[in-house]
């Protein structure tokens, strides 16, 4: 089972993004563990500047606003 | 529908035959703009001789130029943003000295895609990789007050003068901010964790470069975002310049933000501005009103810097990476910058 983080101190586009993963799981009836990280300094370990990031797996796979569905759709 | 095909990123062609039936439908749109207003008066039996039928027409004008310009200028910068992700400007900025990194900074903050969300990962994340202080704050204030979408409503309501002069002013008083800001000498004001951070180096993301299919997407996608957003804004604010327009006499917004009016409606204007938070779409419709109303642009500019540069709201969220001192340090070195903008403007113009 595939760990996703969403990185993002709770702005809309985190939360797009969240919905956005969860969806495309379900859709393809993926089973999958997401999480939301949302305090600064947890996100900055992570190197990432712009939010909101998607890191899978412990790997940051997207960073800087809600990925397009197609994008979402390659990580399954 | 083959979707496999459709959304393998690596073989797509850019859609290049859509980009160009989209320019061109662009500017046979502009080109039509009088003929459309005319028509629209003539339509409803009305002559701009008539206040209804001016007002009208400035409506029916002014509506479609803005979102036409605003549409174009929006694409364009979301295919730029996708040249310049913030951690490329993150690399062009580190280590550079206080002046030109200063410079590099304000100008880097106008095509850099920028969120006041992600303010604080940014400020970190530039202060980590060895950008000084003083050129993380050009950046910082820069990229929201200078951006395209208050450029482009500027140049569509009031002409290119007027969006120059707000690119150069807006990006002076970044540069002078942020040198200011530098010299002080301010790090010990950080949060111990940032300076913590700014100690341990952490492995930054590099995202892959993208296709031009994948920038003229983005390019899309960023007019569906903004244009999706503020075109109620432009509405309400073209709606309330055209019953301006067509009734309205300069009144008592003369006597206190006019030309004439005394020395402290500038001041009074950015202290107005600073507990006001929207974005400079959502400020547009106001700027629009007072103008209309006869109030002075170097004044109006000030009080839409303000509003959008100094906000209430982003100093809370900075005031989890910066200490009190430094928080109004930067708010007073902004604050500064703006009312001398104001004041310049209303004596030049």
């Amino acid at each position: 089972m595939k760990n996703i983080k969403v990185l993002g101190p709770g702005c809309a586009n985190c939360k797009n993004t969240h919905a956005l993963i969860e969806t495309v799981a379900k859709a393809k009836q993926i089973e999958i563990q997401l999480e939301k990280i949302e305090d600064l300094q947890a996100i900055m370990s992570y190197g990432v500047m712009s939010t909101p990031g998607v890191v899978i797996d412990g790997k940051v796979v997207h960073a800087g606003g809600v990925p397009p569905r197609a994008k979402v759709e390659g990580w399954f | 529908m083959s979707t496999l095909t459709d959304t393998d990123h690596g073989v797509r062609r850019p859609p290049w035959g859509w980009l160009a039936v989209g320019f061109g439908a662009w500017i046979a749109a502009y080109a039509s703009l009088i003929p459309l207003a005319d028509a629209v008066i003539a339509v409803l039996g009305l002559t701009r001789a008539t206040h209804l039928g001016e007002a009208i027409h400035f409506f029916f004008y002014d509506t479609p130029k803005v979102l036409l310009l605003l549409t174009g200028i929006v694409f364009l910068m979301g295919v730029v943003h996708t040249f310049v992700a913030p951690e490329r400007t993150r690399a062009l900025l580190s280590g550079r000295r206080l002046g030109l990194g200063n410079v590099m900074a304000a100008s880097l903050g106008i095509v850099t895609p920028f969120c006041s969300c992600s303010a604080v990962p940014l400020f970190i994340g530039f202060l980590s990789a060895g950008v000084p202080l003083g050129v993380t704050f050009s950046f910082l204030i820069s990229a929201p007050m200078v951006n395209e979408i208050a450029l482009a409503l500027l140049f569509g309501l009031f002409g290119w003068k007027v969006a120059a002069l707000y690119l150069a002013l807006g990006l002076s008083v970044a540069i002078v901010a942020g040198l200011v800001i530098g010299r002080l000498g301010m790090e010990r004001h950080l949060e111990d964790w940032v300076r913590e951070m700014q100690a341990t180096q952490s492995a930054a993301y590099e995202s892959a470069t993208p296709t031009w299919a994948e920038r003229i997407d983005a390019g899309v996608a960023h007019v569906k975002e903004i244009v999706g957003k503020v075109w109620p804004w432009v509405l309400a604010g073209i709606a309330i310049g055209a019953g301006i327009h067509g009734y309205v006499p300069e009144d008592f917004m003369v006597s206190i933000m006019g030309r004439d009016a005394p020395w402290w409606s500038v001041p009074a204007a950015v202290l107005i501005g600073v507990p006001m938070y929207t974005n400079a779409a959502g400020i547009i419709p106001i700027v629009e009103a007072l103008i209309g109303k006869g109030a002075a642009l170097g004044t109006v500019l000030a009080f839409m810097m303000s509003v959008i540069a100094l906000s209430l709201p982003e100093m809370v969220i900075l005031r989890k990476v910066l200490k009190l001192p430094l928080i109004l340090t930067f708010a007073g070195v902004v604050a500064t910058g703006i009312l001398v903008v104001g004041f310049v403007f209303n004596a030049v113009l």
